[in-house]
């Protein structure tokens, strides 16, 4: 019925990536182009005492200086959609370091570049402030990224604790990480007309339209928010950020069109980052290792501003079956600018707390880590009781062992030369977020198929699975399919993610071409074929029904703009899994290397396993960054992040991935959470991995390691005793 | 990064004139223009002397030795026959440096002169460096200093020279050659690189205005010789510590043995009093071999977050020793 759906289509978009065809809002040109550069503040709290832009002005080629004094105020606009709540160059008082004081518009980025060297401004610093747990605040619950109450509680936790035979509490941290996409994000924004149109990186066309047109005051119809390709996003591009509100201004103010791209260093302080976070675990857990009760609270930094929250307790919630459970998420401000939801937020650190905890129970109750997970598999949603809308772990548990030879695997660690060799694993969870999401497809008389939806490319395999889905329910090659995309002038989608991109979007697609088979259907039953006549394609239908083309709209809607977890509806709604690794450390010289992974996966129907597959060895990957070598740190005396460069800042490398990563997906279908039967998997498979290589190591050496990232530092000398 | 000229000298004599009136040589300028682009040099002309004649040239020397062409690319260095057979350490060396793309492009005397990686050093604005900016102070003598030096560091500067090849060329006793106004002239590997003095992190290297380096001369070959790069992530990143080791073998005994240490100090680290500690040693006697190393680590000084270096530094020397005596690379 469905060959489209399900079927390991290749990427569509590889060619036009690895040959550079491929065009980022930084190719776009325009003629009168002018190109900005952005001063920024060396400081991280104070004010901005003066500022002479007369040397940058001499620069040639410098066309303007823009300071405060030359913006609009801007009006109040909700976190997301802007990123952050109080917008830059509007008043003198300097909040981060990186924070923009200026922009200096010239005819080439050279010149920009230049001037902006040449800004001469004066600060007044206050000291930095550096995070700590001790002064942690309740999130208010104004700001849209506090979407879930920062405390649960269900069940009498000191009780269960006091009942428990065994008992593990520990702290485990981690540093602020950053998303570093590969692309810069860049805006160029040209006004015609009183219309303002934006090439630019983003997630989330729709939401720098709405960003945009509040902050400015604009009709959202009067923005148009152009996205062809974005170099990857994480989180990074997902809200509106200054980029694009600074490059819109000064194309205002210039009445030219200006091209505003961040420096590598502005990736680093005006997109965001995974905050720092300090987490507690409590467990407590009968002789059988059933668990009687589970503590899991957590602080995250966020800016002086803003109330950004990472919910460490969200896989928790989630996850095991317990009779009490209480759950904290806390902020505590620092000068620092705003973190942002990055790749496996909320779950992604939350579950390397939740899971070295667990492997610190099993070894406890002398029991294997993985019986300790069968033990408490929880049947009905932990936090509230509501029945899954699916939920196949057990099997991915199952499945996922037997590939990576779990049972068998040596007790003891085993040694390769210098090299000794650690097990472990760690379950995998993360809520389902869903947006509505419309898609319209055009059958032209040509035999062509024009696929519409406003969403994104990221890079994660959207140019290819939405017209997959289309042509399979077509019953037509997917060569005929043209996608048009990221461009708010086509019909509306949700933001590429919270991992909701396939199932939201590809549910509008799968209904408006069902609507136009239903419609194709109309027409030939009004204009019977001669009986007897072979089966007629489509096109000719049209062709004989004298049309030169018929368009359908499709829909996703849940009555509500935004669904976590499913609570607009009767199910709870989270994908599942397990992931296995092999690490091997070399204690002396405090090397590790991961030698072999099994991802195992409970996440719905899968869609186009090729593509999927590459995203679960990208999240696997991206685990193992967070695991060995990820942190921003951020010196304290000058409060600012020591690197913000790709060559300070140590992410994984194609050596460091090993090519025996083996990824599965548990058969399966969700009734309940869209009509394609699929939910999300974009995040997951960075969830658990920094748990398993932790309790890996622990198996290996006997060291556990609490502290993100697992450095030569803390290795060490592991084992020796 | 500042408007500059480029000069295209065809001959090495306008290459030294070019760069004694200030020019700054430009080879592969894979660290040149990453310099000008942060702003830790601003050059206002670059003499290119990438096209200088017969200075990529590698060959033998008369007395059994080597010598490397300073504009010889990395890659081309590793791939040559003579260093393959002769030189393993060196090898080695280049090959854990950079990505592949780099070495097809770093030239092996640029390679030498590339600069400290200190992070605050190398920031996209001027912090307090005195390397960067003289007299601003040392942000990273009570700052981040996990990856600073552990020996010759003075309270002006704590941080380390980055090269790989240059770790495995101090092992291999290389010498410098370089031509000036004043002529030429020749600098043993050791001397090349200085260390920071009390009054401030005055020059990286020896080398005088307007000289240029001509070749690297290695002496005879050194078979039995490997290279140990300690990292969080396996490829593309420097040194948390290296080691370089040449070994003369008589059956499983030492009769020489030549180690450097990488990315402990601002140049090279040989370890004299150890590598004398070692000769007459037995490749088998772990124990032996770790008490010899043991007082060059005495000497050490570590930083606030840098302790764990030192016992690192100390295995990774061991480390290499055991890597030669089984002849296998790492
Ligand atoms: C991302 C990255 C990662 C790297 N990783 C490593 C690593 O892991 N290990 C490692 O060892 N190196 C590493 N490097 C450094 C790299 O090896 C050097 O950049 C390279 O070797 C420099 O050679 P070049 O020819 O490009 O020098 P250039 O950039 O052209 O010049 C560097 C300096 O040397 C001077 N110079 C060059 N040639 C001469 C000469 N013949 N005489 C006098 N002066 C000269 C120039 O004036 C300049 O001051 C890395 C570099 C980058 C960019
Ligand atoms: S260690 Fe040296 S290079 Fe680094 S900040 Fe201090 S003076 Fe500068």
């Amino acid at each position: 019925m469905n060959e489209g759906l399900g079927s390991p289509m290749p990427r569509r978009d590889g060619r036009i990536k690895v040959t550079g065809a491929a065009r980022f809002a930084a190719d776009v040109k325009l003629p009168g182009l002018l190109h900005a550069a952005l001063v920024t503040a060396p400081i991280a709290r104070g004010r901005l005492v003066a500022l002479d832009p007369a040397p940058a002005l001499a620069v040639p080629g410098v066309a303007r200086v823009l300071t405060a004094a030359d913006m609009p105020r801007f009006a109040a606009v909700t976190t997301p959609p802007m990123a952050t709540a109080v917008q830059p160059m509007q008043d003198d008082v300097i909040r981060f370091e990186g924070q923009p004081v200026a922009i200096v518009l010239a005819a080439t980025p050279e010149a920009a570049e230049a001037g902006a060297a040449r800004v001469a401004a004066r600060y007044a610093a206050d000291a930095p402030l550096l995070f700590s747990g001790e002064r942690a605040e309740v999130p208010s619950r104004e700001s849209f990224y506090v979407f879930e109450e920062p405390d649960l509680a269900r069940g009498d936790v000191p009780a269960g604790l006091a009942a428990a035979a065994h008992r593990v509490a520990a702290r485990y941290h981690q540093p602020p990480r950053h998303h570093n996409p590969m692309e810069n994000s860049a805006t160029l924004a040209v006004w015609e007309d009183g219309r303002l149109t934006l090439h630019t990186a983003a997630q989330w066309t729709y939401g720098v339209r709405y960003g945009l047109a509040g902050a400015l005051g604009l009709a959202p119809e009067r923005i148009r928010v152009l996205a062809a390709h974005t170099g990857g996003g994480f989180g990074a591009k997902g809200y509106t950020w200054p980029h694009q509100l600074l490059a819109a201004v000064a194309a205002q103010v210039t009445g030219r069109p200006v091209r505003l791209a961040y420096t590598r260093a502005q990736m680093y302080t005006m997109t965001g980052y995974q905050p720092e976070v300090a987490q507690e675990v409590t467990l407590g857990a009968d002789a059988a290792g059933r668990l009687t009760a589970v503590r899991h609270a957590s602080v995250s930094n966020t800016s002086l501003t803003d109330d950004y929250i990472e919910f460490a307790h969200a896989g928790s919630a989630g996850m095991y079956a317990t009779p009490a459970l209480q759950l904290s998420a806390r902020m505590a401000r620092t000068s620092l600018n705003i973190p942002m939801a990055m790749r496996a937020p909320h779950e992604g650190p939350g579950m390397f707390a939740l899971e070295s905890a667990m492997d610190e129970m099993a070894h406890a109750l002398g029991m294997d880590p993985l019986d300790l997970r069968l033990a408490n598999h929880a049947d009905a949603d932990p936090s509230d009781g509501r029945p899954w809308s699916s939920k196949k772990l057990r099997e991915a548990y199952g499945e996922g062992a037997a590939l990576f030879g779990w049972r068998e695997r040596p007790r003891q660690a085993a040694r390769d030369g210098h090299w000794i060799l650690g097990t472990g694993m760690a379950s995998c969870i993360m809520t389902v977020f869903r947006f509505p999401a419309s898609a319209r497809i055009t059958l032209r008389a040509d035999g062509q198929v024009v696929l519409e939806a406003g969403t994104q490319d990221i890079g994660t395999g959207t140019l290819t699975i939405f017209p997959q889905i289309a042509a399979g329910e077509l019953g037509i090659p997917i060569e005929r399919v043209t996608l048009r995309h990221g461009d708010t002038d086509l019909p509306e989608t949700g933001g590429t993610f919270g991992s909701s991109s396939t199932a939201c979007v590809g549910a509008a697609v799968q209904d408006a071409a069902r609507k136009l088979r239903a419609r194709l259907d109309g027409i030939a039953a009004l204009q019977p074929a001669s009986l007897g006549a072979p089966a007629e394609a489509p096109e000719a239908l049209l062709r004989r029904a004298g049309l030169a083309d018929l368009s359908a709209e499709g829909r996703y809607e849940f009555g509500r703009p935004f669904d976590a977890a499913g609570h607009a509806g009767s199910h709870a709604m989270r994908t599942f899994g397990a992931v296995f690794v092999e690490v091997a450390v070399d204690p002396e010289l405090g090397l590790m290397r991961l030698r072999r992974a099994v991802g195992s996966y409970s996440v719905g129907r899968i869609v186009n396993p090729r593509t999927a597959r590459s995203q679960m060895i990208g999240g696997i990957t991206w685990g193992w960054g967070m695991a060995a070598m990820e942190a921003s740190v951020v010196d304290p005396a000058l409060g600012r992040f020591l690197s913000k460069n790709l060559s300070g800042v140590a992410i994984p490398v194609n050596a460091d991935i090993p090519a025996d990563i083996r990824i599965h997906f548990v058969d399966e279908v969700d009734p309940h959470a869209g009509p394609l039967g699929a939910k999300g998997i974009g995040e997951i498979g960075a969830v658990g991995v920094a748990a398993a290589v932790a309790n890996a190591v622990f198996h290996a050496t006997g060291r556990r390691i609490r502290d993100l990232p697992i450095l030569p530092e803390g290795l060490l000398g592991a084992g020796a005793g | 990064m500042q408007p500059f000229t480029l000069a295209r000298p065809a001959s090495l004599e306008e290459a030294t004139r070019l760069a004694a009136a200030g020019a700054m040589p430009l080879a592969g300028g894979t660290e040149l223009l990453n310099w000008m682009r942060l702003g830790i040099a601003a050059p206002a002309r670059l003499a290119d002397i990438s096209r200088l004649p017969g200075l990529d040239a590698i060959a033998p020397l008369p007395d059994g030795g080597l010598s490397l062409g300073a504009l010889a690319r990395l890659n081309d260095v590793a791939a040559h026959p003579a260093v393959r057979a002769g030189y393993p350490v060196l090898r080695q060396a280049i090959h854990k440096a950079a990505s592949a793309q780099l070495r097809n492009l770093a030239t092996i005397g640029g390679n030498l002169l590339q600069k400290t990686r200190c992070a605050y050093f190398r920031a996209e604005e001027s912090l307090p460096c005195n390397r960067r900016a003289p007299g601003s102070g040392c942000a990273a003598l009570h700052g981040l200093n996990e990856r600073h030096a552990i020996f010759g560091w003075t309270e002006a500067c704590v941080a380390t020279q980055p090269s790989d090849p240059a770790v495995a060329l101090a092992a291999l006793d290389a010498v410098v050659v370089v031509a000036g106004p004043a002529g030429a002239r020749r600098i043993p590997l050791g001397d090349l690189h200085l260390l920071p003095d009390a009054a401030g992190a005055a020059a990286d290297t020896a080398l005088r205005a307007g000289e240029i380096i001509v070749a690297i001369e290695l002496p005879g070959p050194a078979p039995r010789s490997a290279y140990l790069k300690i990292r969080e992530r396996e490829s593309y990143e420097y040194a948390l510590v290296s080691a370089a080791g040449a070994l003369v073998l008589d059956g499983r005994t030492i009769r020489r043995a030549r180690l450097a240490l990488g990315s402990v100090a601002m140049k090279p680290w040989r370890l004299p009093a150890a590598e004398a500690a070692l000769a007459g040693l037995s490749l088998d006697d772990t124990a032996a071999l770790r008490a010899a190393l043991e007082p060059a680590f005495a000497e050490a000084r570590p930083l606030s977050h840098n302790g764990y270096k030192v016992p690192l530094a100390r295995n990774a020397a061991l480390r290499v020793i055991g890597m030669i005596a089984e002849g296998h690379a790492p």
